[in-house]
């Protein structure tokens, strides 16, 4: 065992070990992008089964909370489990949605070609691309409402159409746990629903959705729990329970004005 | 004449040798620079060229002090991949290290290597054994008097590398398009780049018999930059580009093998380029030619639906080309009358032109991207949930309307 794995056992904190049942538990995770900490010793254990929201203010590190914990970005300490096994081992287990900035939407490449990417793995080094493929990758895109844009070149659709599409490419890799960077930044209201009504139906076939979300209003109407971040871990729980006036104001100071805390907080209760 | 026997592989056994060997390193080349161009990291390979110079002449120099013979091919490309590593590994540490970008990163390697490469060159020009002629073909490509075995070696070493590109080519796209994507599926993308970098250098060594140091980069860049001019496709533009890059390189190296003294590098890029205009002028989908049209198809369109909205409000047209276009496509008689398609015609282009309004309204962000398109039925352009919202939406505007009235 290494020095730093040591002493996240002797803070007590060994959150990743006893919890066996949790799709992702990280323990005193903490990244830094150069000399700037971004996340500092967040424990947590996703309950299985959850629909999660990470919330927090912008540059809280939420979206580095997700890529380290998939091992996107280096963490200077931490431990990660994906149910109960070291990450590295169960990767194949989980679908990430990375946010439609970090892409050059000008690549040549279809709607189908991307979702075809989320069968990669299956496909191996030699193998072509089967028709087994095909049909399942256009099943995917039917579910997300895109089946008519399959032969559409990328660089021509809209924002949302765009994060149908990357939903649509999770879908293909039959995942068990789900990771969302911000789904639904950016993207029209009919998007937003046909988006939410695949991740519930995803939910209630026992899989675990997991969104760095940033809108505050639609947590309690989405989400069955959340963490709370901005550097440390704020809260956690149950949307009924962490959601509350006072974790938001913990973790937002004085970025939301009194009254919109209230609201929103009232509004999950 | 004398050019069709090579092209032909009708020259001599060696020659045939020599021009298949030089097509599957065009393929290659061809392939891997498309990874390169995607992943927008092409002037690298300028970088990775220039720096196999200094290594070339160390090669040399090593292998006359040893042996007194310096022109052995292997013991060259060695000497060059090593250097050319070099250069690579200096560019990666100055780009993620220091507060320097990747170009001028590049532009330093560049010039530092390539200069110490011209000085050593001197030095060997100096040197007492009469072999230096050997080397400067080295800078411009040359395959006079290639040995038969350096043909064997060339050949065998491009359709390794080759293959080793096919084997890679899924991680390599996901790598190109969605780093983050790949890291998140457990693809190791450090080690991904490495490997199209590690490719990109092997074809660089590899060709420099053939297409020469200061030419090699067009053999990778060229082809992958003309194949997309034809396909908006991952695998196909790598295919395209490898074909090209095969048939600039065969092309090149024919003529080459047929006249005196024609450096074969300068040639494949010669071709490879002719390659790249005529794509540019007519390649279908991103070429002028097409763009002209498409421009003169989308007039054409606006003023067709331009009639139509006239018609539906009872304006006079008397544009003439509108009127040619409604006569056209059967939506006016001659004496000017509209017929009953023209009528449904027309309804169908308000219908759209609501919808858009309304979508331009909801949608401003979206609306600017898909402008382009405006023309184009709405079916075609938006996914049916949306659309079934703006009509919904439309058809509440209009009872509403009713009622008010």
């Amino acid at each position: 065992m290494t020095a730093t794995a040591e002493l996240v056992v002797d803070a007590g904190r060994r959150i990743a070990q006893d919890h066996p049942e949790s799709p992702l538990a990280i323990a005193g995770l903490t990244v830094r992008y150069g000399d700037k900490p971004v996340l500092f010793g967040v424990d947590y254990a996703t309950p299985p089964g959850a629909m999660l929201a990470i919330i927090g203010p912008n540059g809280a590190g939420k979206s580095t909370l997700i890529k380290a914990a998939l091992g996107i970005v280096p963490k200077v300490t931490g431990e990660v489990t994906l149910f109960g096994r070291p990450q590295a081992q169960e990767r194949h287990r989980i679908a990430y949605v990375p946010q439609r900035a970090g892409v050059d939407w000008d690549f040549p490449a279809t709607v189908l070609d991307v979702v075809l990417m989320g069968l990669y793995r299956e496909m191996g080094l030699w193998r072509f691309t089967g028709a087994r493929h095909r049909k399942t990758a256009l099943d995917c895109l039917e579910r997300v409402g895109m089946r008519n844009f399959a032969d559409r070149q990328i660089g021509q659709l809209s924002g949302g159409q765009q994060q149908r599409v990357f939903l649509a490419r999770a879908l293909a890799q039959d995942a068990e746990l789900y990771v969302m960077d911000e789904p639904f930044a950016g993207v029209d209201a009919a998007t937003e629903r046909a988006i939410i009504t695949v991740l519930k139906e995803l939910n209630a076939r026992g899989k675990t959705i997991i969104c760095v979300h940033h809108d505050l209003a639609t947590v309690a109407e989405y989400f069955t729990h959340v963490l709370i971040v901005n550097m440390h871990k704020i809260a956690e729980g149950p949307v009924a329970e962490a959601f509350t006036e006072a974790n938001l104001q913990a973790a937002y100071g004085g970025r939301l004005s009194g009254a919109q805390v209230t609201r929103l907080a009232g509004a999950s209760s | 004449m004398e050019i069709l026997a090579p092209l032909f592989l009708q020259a001599g056994y060696n020659t045939a040798l020599v021009t298949i060997g030089a097509a599957l390193l065009g393929a290659s080349a061809g392939a891997i620079g498309s990874f390169v161009l995607l992943r927008k990291r092409a002037l690298v390979s300028d970088a990775i060229s220039h720096a196999t110079l200094p290594g070339l002449a160390l090669a040399f120099i090593a292998m006359v002090w040893l042996t007194g013979e310096g022109r052995s091919l292997p013991g060259l490309m060695l000497g060059s991949a090593l250097t050319a590593g070099l250069g690579l590994l200096a560019v990666d540490w100055l780009t993620r290290r220091t507060r320097l970008a990747e170009d001028a990163a590049i532009g330093a390697v560049l010039s530092v290597f390539f200069g110490f490469g011209v000085v050593l060159m001197t030095v060997i020009q100096t040197l007492n054994t009469g072999e230096q002629a050997g080397l400067a073909g080295y800078l411009l490509g040359s395959t006079a008097g290639m040995l038969r075995s350096e043909a064997e070696l060339i050949a065998v070493a491009a359709g390794v590398t080759g293959a080793a590109i096919f084997a890679l080519r899924r991680p390599f796209t996901l790598v190109c398009f969605d780093p983050e994507y790949a890291g998140g599926r457990g693809y190791p993308t450090g080690r991904v780049d490495l490997a199209l970098m590690g490719l990109l250098l092997a074809v660089t060594v590899i060709g420099l018999k053939v297409a020469g140091l200061v030419l090699i980069v067009a053999l990778t860049i060229t082809p992958p930059v003309t194949a997309r001019l034809w396909t908006d496709r991952p695998g196909q533009m790598v295919v395209i580009a490898a074909l090209l890059g095969a048939a600039a390189a065969w092309i090149g190296t024919a003529i080459s093998a047929s006249g005196e003294g024609l450096p074969t590098g300068a040639l494949i890029v010669l071709v490879a380029f002719a390659l790249f205009v005529i794509s540019l002028l007519l390649s279908p989908k991103r070429g002028l030619l097409a763009g002209l049209i498409r421009q003169r198809r989308f007039q054409t369109l606006v003023h067709e639906r331009q009639g139509l909205l006239a018609i539906l409000r009872n304006e006079p047209i008397y544009d003439s080309l509108t009127l040619r276009r409604l006569k056209a496509r059967g939506w006016l008689r001659a004496d000017g009358q509209v017929t009953p398609e023209g009528l449904s015609a027309a309804r169908r282009a308000e219908a759209d032109a609501a919808r858009w309004q309304l979508y331009r309204q909801s949608h401003p962000a979206e609306a600017e991207l898909l402008s382009g398109r405006m023309m184009e039925p709405m079916a075609r352009v938006l996914p049916p949930d949306l659309l079934a919202e703006l009509d919904s939406r439309l058809a509440l505007a209009a009872a509403k309307r009713g009622e008010a009235l």
